[in-house]
């Protein structure tokens, strides 16, 4: 294997591992300081236990997107020296803007936030749950201005082959970043609504019959039901977005190979790069003009208008099934679980089950979507400016090689790990969630679910 | 904002934050990779209390390498590049080393008690594979990026020689952090580091003026060679007084407990200002300059103006931290 394709391998496995976390924790940081706000405004002890409970989660998530993220920040010029060497002029500023503006801000309140409660005013406390809140917010904001500007470039001048800044508003606000900036922080946030319902159901699966949990599954499950519509929205606005500056991408999302008027939907087909055609369709009639176009016949750009120079096709058409069929799931999921409480009834055990099952689907449709996105940007690295082959390294392949097998290894382990220890911590939440010695003898006793106790609530 | 601000001018900005990115990086994760490192392998007792006393700072502290290897991107790309890829493996063991030790500490608290065990010997392997690494780095750049078996061997001291250093102002910062027993092992500890890092400081000086002939000029030339010299006879001066104290402050009730940490602070700047003297204007030792590596001089005006509003607010708010968990350190409980 050569050096490229070792080095997008290790970058692919990196990124994915990397923005699992990230994606937990930009929303989660928002549900932290709702749940610190209740706390202060009602004082009832059930929302400091789930703040507790929580923001462990958080810190776990956080340590691990802190980790990654840094290797990130080597591979740029490691393995990509030419990406710097190119568009360094615009990247550099706005990673830099990241580091200055967010990470000092998340990794220092954050140890307020977990060991200072005692050692703060309350005030100051719940200032930094809202500061580490609005630091994950602030890093997503840049990062994905950068990415942004890498799918549709503006506000620069190239000079002797190197990019340089002519207008740096322009560069921020491209024209794909506001839709993927929603995008992501809404994925972000069905992400995290998920991932705290399906855990409280684990919990409640297992016989935890606190409030907590229930009052976590109600909050949780209600954001996801409000969320997911607003989802459909804004991905149907980004994808019209793709279409008018990057119609390659939507072509290659569609499966379609000839410029056609009146396109199909289709809803399952293997696209076959040799022949330039599909297999096994099973289209919608004038399906995918009709969302993209808003008429029956409008026209849409095939493959074949952009040889050479589009996406590799199966992956990208793929990836976009599974991000819209999960989140066509999460909508019924989310929405049936509302009913459910919006008449006051507990959930079946088959409909716990199921939010347990799905506690991670947001991290499935999050890692889809940016497939879909990222490999759909290929042949290049910034649109119409750098190719990716252009900008990979002539270290030795045995190098990279060792790196992605070592790098491969921990992510495993670790990936397990931290699933492992989340379901772990849901087994012995009730511990984790009272404060004193006397309240966590009095919860270990009734471990084994009894007759309901009005002083643990 | 900063139109008028020249090129040259703007190298010097950025090689001068870029230092003290580098030089808080080594002050702050340097004592908590050095608690990592003296973690007993054997024994648990101590484990929950040395790391407890750097629970709330070392994400914080971390953060400080990654600003460094960003402007060092940023300002200096050819030089990040060039730096990176000649050290590609050390560098992904110095990332492994921090990916292992960064997890074990989160997840460590949060499993049974066998499983507590393993993450905290991940915890300690991890710090010292990453000291090693970082020490090791720092040999072959300051050799000018050679790999040659000369280069290899003083890299390999000054592995040794920052592992000591970090181990030194770790068991520095358990001293003051910490209380009873440990901390009478923190001074025994510290003791051990001092001897070490004393024949590091010789040995890495006496190679550094083999190393380059501009270097070894400048080192005995007026006036700069009278600052050069005075800088290692100042960081005796001021271990032998740490090693007297390190004898004393045992029995002296508590008082002067801060003074092992300042003056390993003290010493930590005097031998990075000594290597910022011997190498300016190089980025890289006798191979790149900082005018040669310096990016687009607008982009870097365009960032100057967060660095302007940004690091002062980050510094500050650093310092209402370490105030807020002055004193010693909680049991670790979240609270």
């Amino acid at each position: 294997m050569d050096a490229f394709l070792l080095s997008r391998l290790q970058f692919a496995l990196n990124i994915s591992f990397h923005i699992l976390f990230p994606t937990i924790t930009m929303a989660m940081g928002w549900f932290l300081f709702y749940f610190k706000l209740r706390s202060n405004i009602s004082g009832h002890p059930v929302w400091m236990r789930m703040y507790r409970f929580w923001v462990r989660v958080f810190a776990l998530s956080f340590a691990l997107g802190v980790v990654s993220g840094v290797t990130m920040s080597f591979q740029f010029g490691t393995n990509w020296p030419g990406f710097m060497e190119k568009v360094g002029n615009v990247a550099g500023p706005l990673l830099g803007y990241e580091v200055l503006t967010a990470f000092f801000l998340e990794a220092t309140f954050l140890g307020i936030m977990l060991f200072g409660i005692r050692r703060v005013p309350n005030w100051l406390h719940t200032a930094s749950t809202l500061i580490v809140a609005l630091g994950t917010t602030t890093s997503a904001f840049w990062i994905l201005a950068l990415n942004s500007w890498m799918q549709t470039p503006q506000g620069f001048e190239v000079v002797d082959g190197v990019v340089y800044a002519t207008n740096w508003k322009e560069i921020i606000f491209n024209p794909s970043f506001p839709y993927r900036f929603v995008h992501m922080m809404l994925a972000s946030g069905l992400t995290a609504s998920f991932l705290i319902a399906g855990l409280s159901a684990y919990r409640m699966l297992k016989g935890d019959d606190k409030l907590a949990p229930k009052l976590a599954l109600k909050t949780a499950t209600y954001t996801a039901a409000v969320l997911i519509p607003l989802q459909i929205f804004a991905g149907d606005m980004h994808g019209l977005n793709t279409l008018e500056h990057q119609p390659q991408k939507v072509a290659a999302m569609e499966g379609l190979w000839e410029t056609t008027e009146g396109a199909p939907l289709l809803l399952f087909a293997i696209p076959d790069e040799e022949s330039k055609e599909n297999h096994f369709e099973i289209p919608i009639p004038y399906g995918a003009s009709l969302i993209l176009t808003h008429e029956l016949k409008g026209e849409i750009k095939g493959l074949n208008e952009f040889e050479g120079e589009h996406p590799p096709v199966a992956p990208v058409f793929f990836g976009f099934r599974v991000m819209v069929g999960m989140g066509m799931l999460m909508l019924a999921v989310s929405w049936l679980g509302s009913l459910y409480l919006m008449r006051k009834k507990e959930f079946p055990v088959w409909l716990k089950r199921t939010f347990a099952g799905m506690a991670f689907s947001g991290w499935i449709a999050t890692l889809a979507g940016w497939y879909v996105t990222e490999i759909g940007r290929q042949p290049y690295l910034v649109s119409g400016v750098l190719r990716t082959a252009d900008a990979v390294t002539q270290l030795p392949p045995a190098n990279i090689a060792l790196s992605f097998t070592l790098y491969l290894i921990i992510y495993t382990v670790l990936l397990i790990a931290y699933m492992g220890t989340l379901m772990l911590m849901c087994r012995k939440a009730v511990e984790i969630e009272e404060i004193t010695t006397e309240e966590r003898e009095v919860a270990k006793a009734k471990m084994q679910p009894s007759e309901p106790d009005p002083s643990t609530v | 904002m900063f139109e008028n601000v020249s090129a040259e001018m703007l190298g010097n900005i950025y090689v001068g934050v870029l230092g003290l990115s580098v030089m808080l990086y080594a002050i702050l994760d340097g004592y908590d990779l050095g608690v990592g490192v003296l973690i007993p392998p054997r024994t648990e007792a101590f484990r929950d209390d040395m790391i407890a006393s750097i629970g709330p700072y070392w994400d914080a502290n971390e953060t400080w390498l990654v600003l460094a290897i960003g402007l060092l991107l940023i300002a200096f790309p050819e030089a990040h590049s060039e730096f990176l890829q000649t050290l590609y493996l050390p560098a992904t063991f110095m990332l492994l080393g921090l990916i292992l030790r960064g997890v074990a500490f989160d997840f460590r608290a949060k499993v049974v008690q066998v499983k507590k065990r393993k993450w905290d010997l991940v915890f300690k392997y991890g710090s010292l594979l990453t000291t090693l690494a970082q020490g090791y780095m720092l040999g072959i750049y300051v050799t000018g990026l050679r790999t040659d078996l000369w280069a290899q061997g003083f890299a390999l001291l000054a592995a040794f020689g920052v592992t000591a250093a970090y181990a030194f102002i770790g068991s520095c910062w358990l001293i003051l952090k910490t209380e009873g027993e440990l901390q009478q092992k923190a001074y025994y500890w510290a003791r051990r580091g001092l001897g070490i890092l004393a024949a590091g400081i010789i040995a890495v000086s006496i190679a550094n003026l083999t190393l380059h002939d501009d270097v070894r000029a400048l080192w005995f030339s007026a006036p700069w060679g009278y600052v050069l010299f005075a800088i290692p006879l100042a960081s005796f001066a001021l271990l032998a007084l740490c090693g007297m104290l390190l004898k004393k402050l045992p029995h002296a009730n508590g008082k002067g407990e801060w003074l092992p940490f300042f003056i390993a602070l003290l010493v930590f700047l005097l031998c990075f200002s000594a290597f910022a003297i011997s190498y300016y204007p190089f980025i890289i030792p006798g191979q790149m300059t900082v005018s040669e590596a310096l990016s687009d001089a607008n982009s870097l005006r365009f960032l100057l103006i967060g660095i302007v509003v940004v690091v002062p607010v980050i510094l500050a708010y650093t310092a209402m931290v370490y105030k807020i968990f002055s004193g010693k350190s909680e049991k670790l409980s979240y609270y």
